[in-house]
């Protein structure tokens, strides 16, 4: 098998919090899985450990085989790996073409003048930005912000996306295009991560699922499978005695 | 790379008949006039170098002082042996050095201890200037005897200033201009779309830093004799920070607008009330915050969109109607 | 020994500006680069008050103290917090305060030029030997760092024994929470700011009975407060009081043993060890 992603026994300590403990799993070429888990349960921390965001205190991630664990997170940037955040961040004072460029000159990709200018024109259309490019993005609607992040993170041509709650906070029919846009790029054939709350989509797009709760993976599997697993259960809802 | 627009060959076919009128001054006047053309000359090198790094970073760096004192010292030691024009580059290549060790120190951290370290700089090398030299060698000061006079300083300073004005829009279009604007904007991002922001920040402090050391270099045989307390003069970090956000940061010929009133605003003050200088340099940092936070050229700015948008309203009053 | 004691007594005088510093900036939020014009201004009211109304330094504190208090208080509330209003960022606040303060650090040392001119000063008070351990030091330098380490006593019962300490410390964590445990933030971050100009006014007042100053000498003690306050690290008061003493120790060192024009460098050298070793300071937790 050939793993894009291996995470390791990754562990981070937070002075004597265990916020993600012993955590390993591996990922294949175009697999879209889902990260979930009660609030508070590792899951961000552990996509910060993926990203370079945070250093892992112990346990190793490697990309394509190559370790990138302990990396700052430019380096691994250049490597492969783009994400999102889970509060939404713009750039304020650049016009929305330029924040697309910005995901596409200094990483993984390394395009600039007229050929960035037609990679952010078609990331722009793709999420459905089209001929919004020179609008200034401080006052863009929450949906739109999400989307040219997002068209941020593909422009780095990335071997690895991260979800960071990408669709939490969006109204019903934005929820609807957002899992559509998601889909298309699972379809392309992009390998994604989604750290989630919204479990209809977790049902309708991921193939697998790896579950969290207090820092430790609790269960790894087919989502239907997995979503009826009583741990599973007893993390999201207590014990019944509780 | 695109080429420049038409807008940017005008501004630069503008600045360079300004260049060349401001160039022929010392053929009118002379003295007094031509002392404060120094002066403006210089500050606006200064402050267009500090504002190329600290503009679009936001750390206030009060290092221009020790830069400037570098420089100065570098031509009062060099003068026997090498040639002047040889020195301001000399003198540049050591104020670069002195800021890519401040910058890997203290630009990976906040900014608050940034400002913090600058604000010593000029001091330290000073104390350490004076102790070398009350220990190891027999004056303090050193003499900087050479032909050149007003005018000479004058013309140079001018060269540099297109210099630094051409860097300056270099890197404005360039990936590193570029970066630094996704840097100022938000750097977690930078960092997560591959760029290496203490790399980044570092590289333009030590650009930012060779322009003012060569500054230093240029004015140093104005002083005749070169002492520590004149060659490191904090006010003129002081005056820098004040100039250049007064005309504000976000057009590359911002600074000038502060530069040339304030310029002769303090050389009024020096003559007539020496003694309140601070007073005013206390005022002015206050009305930069409380009063113009973006600069003379930002609040043009937003008065311009403003008056865009009420036209716009307008309009659709207009066609409402 | 005579370094280190006199090093102790120095570090006393300075332990008290930088813990005042680390409350401003610490629960505030404020780094208040005007906090050393705050010292010298403490040091000519305490100078004035002794010269003209013969009152004690030491009981001069009493005076001294409250008045920068709600000088700072002042200051906090009408100048600083329309700018915390403001500020969209913890950047941003942290830009617009530094130059706010710096204008404010220019302004007051303008009015104290115009006021006692740009001259020396020093009085006598206590200027009689004491021994320590059978070597003689100046008694008002005793009697200085006496009364400094009366003012830290009282200030850790206060932070760490009181309701409202503990507010102060709660705020100086997390304000966002602060807030939600019905913490008034704003009046806390007020008397913080307050407390700390005080503290750094009675430290002036104690400094000016050895120390001899003038107007335009508060940017340096800015500055070694500073290096104190990131030393110890940032709102750590036991941190501060420990890197002051540190720093009295080296500048003492140094100036007595190789060249006193050379204390700025001796403290900077530890100011870059810092930075590159434990940025985070001597107790700082690493939070990355």
């Amino acid at each position: 098998m050939n793993h894009v992603l291996s995470v390791a026994g990754a562990t981070k300590k937070f002075g004597g919090l265990v916020a993600v403990n012993e955590v390993s799993f591996d990922i294949n070429e175009g697999e879209l899985i889902g990260l979930i888990g009660p609030n508070g349960s590792g899951k961000t921390t552990l996509l910060n450990l993926i990203s370079g965001a945070l250093k892992p205190t112990s346990g190793n991630i490697s990309l394509n085989g190559a370790l990138i664990s302990g990396q700052p997170a430019h380096k691994i940037a250049r490597q492969g790996i783009s994400r999102t955040f889970q509060l939404v961040k713009v750039l304020p004072g650049l016009t929305a073409r330029e924040n697309v460029i910005a995901g596409a000159v200094f990483g993984h990709t390394h395009v600039w003048g007229d050929e960035a200018e037609e990679l952010a024109e078609s990331l722009l259309e793709k999420v459905g930005l089209s001929d919004r490019g020179d609008s200034p993005t401080g006052a863009m609607t929450y949906i739109d912000q999400k989307r040219l992040e997002l068209a941020r993170a593909l422009a780095g041509n990335p071997s690895v996306l991260l979800l960071d709650e990408w669709l939490a906070g969006l109204n019903p029919s934005e929820l609807k295009i957002g899992i559509s846009l998601i889909r298309d790029l699972r379809n392309e054939g992009l390998t994604i991560i989604m750290v989630e709350h919204v479990m209809d989509a977790i049902r309708s797009l991921c193939d697998r699922c790896v579950v969290m709760s207090s820092g430790v993976k609790i269960a790894d599997g087919e989502v239907n499978q997995v979503l009826a697993d009583p741990e599973v259960v007893r993390a999201y809802l207590g014990d019944a005695d509780a | 790379m695109s080429l420049p627009t038409t807008r940017e060959w005008q501004i630069a076919v503008g600045g360079l008949i300004v260049l060349i009128g401001v160039a022929l001054v010392p053929f009118f006047g002379s003295g007094y006039v031509l002392s404060l053309t120094v002066n403006i000359a210089m500050y606006t090198v200064l402050c267009t170098a500090w504002a190329m790094f600290s503009g679009p970073t936001h750390y206030i760096s009060l290092a221009t002082a020790a830069f400037f004192g570098i420089g100065t010292y570098a031509v009062g030691l060099g003068l026997e042996t090498l040639p002047f024009p040889v020195l301001v580059l000399v003198a540049g290549a050591c104020a670069a050095a002195l800021a890519a060790v401040v910058g890997i120190a203290t630009l990976r951290l906040s900014g608050v201890y940034f400002v913090i370290f600058t604000l010593g700089l000029a001091e330290l090398v000073k104390q350490v200037v004076t102790w070398w030299q009350t220990n190891f060698t027999t004056s303090v000061g050193l003499y900087v005897f050479t032909d050149f006079r007003e005018q000479h300083i004058l013309w140079m300073l001018l060269g540099l200033a297109a210099l630094v004005f051409i860097t300056s829009w270099a890197i404005s279009r360039s990936k590193l201009g570029f970066a630094m604007r996704i840097i100022g904007n938000d750097e977690t991002v930078a960092k997560h779309v591959g760029i290496d922001t203490a790399r980044a920040k570092v590289l333009l402090f030590v650009i930012s830093g060779a322009f003012i050391g060569m500054v230093g270099a240029i004015l140093a045989p104005r002083f005749a004799y070169v002492e520590p307390p004149s060659a490191f003069n904090t006010m003129i970090s002081f005056q820098v920070v004040i100039m250049a956000l007064l005309g504000g940061t976000n057009r590359i010929w911002g600074p000038l607008v502060g530069v040339i009133p304030f310029t002769i605003l303090m050389d009024q003050m020096t003559a007539y009330f020496p003694n309140h200088t601070p007073i005013v340099i206390g005022l002015a940092f206050l009305a930069i915050v409380y009063v113009l936070p973006h600069g003379v050229t930002g609040l043009m700015a937003d008065l311009g969109k403003l008056r865009k948008r009420f036209k716009l309203v307008a309009a659709n009053a207009g066609e409402g109607a | 020994m005579s370094i280190i004691i006199t090093g102790l007594l120095l570090g006393g005088a300075y332990a008290l500006i930088a813990v005042g510093l680390t409350l401003q900036y610490g629960v505030a939020r404020i780094m208040n680069l005007a906090n050393g014009e705050n010292l010298v201004l403490a040091c000519f009211c305490t100078f004035w008050l002794f010269s003209t109304l013969a009152i004690n330094p030491i009981l001069g504190i009493l005076i001294v103290a409250p008045a920068a208090f709600a000088l700072n208080w002042a200051i906090y509330s009408y100048a600083l917090r329309p700018l915390v209003k403001r500020a969209r960022t913890r950047g941003a606040l942290e830009v617009d305060s530094i130059l706010a303060t710096f204008g404010l650090l220019f302004v007051f040392q303008g009015v104290m030029i115009l006021t006692f001119g740009g001259g020396y000063y020093s009085y006598n008070f206590l200027r009689v030997p004491f021994a320590i351990f059978g070597e003689n030091y100046a008694l008002n330098r005793v009697v200085a760092f006496g009364a400094a380490v009366a003012v830290a006593i009282a200030l850790y019962v206060f932070l760490y024994r009181t309701r409202y300490g503990t507010a102060i410390r709660a705020v100086a964590v997390s304000p966002e929470s602060a807030q939600l445990v019905a913490i008034n933030v704003p009046r806390t971050s007020a008397f913080a700011f307050a407390l700390g100009g005080g503290l750094t006014a009675a430290a002036g007042a104690l400094l000016s009975t050895f120390y001899t100053f003038d107007a335009s000498m508060g940017v340096i003690f800015t500055m070694k407060a500073l290096i104190i306050v990131i030393m110890g690290g940032v709102g750590d008061v036991r941190g501060a009081v420990l890197a002051a003493l540190l720093i009295g120790l080296t500048e003492t060192a140094v100036s007595s043993l190789i060249d006193p024009g050379l204390t700025v460098a001796a403290n900077y050298a530890l100011f870059m060890l810092v930075l590159l070793v434990r940025p985070q300071g001597i107790f700082g937790r690493s939070n990355a």
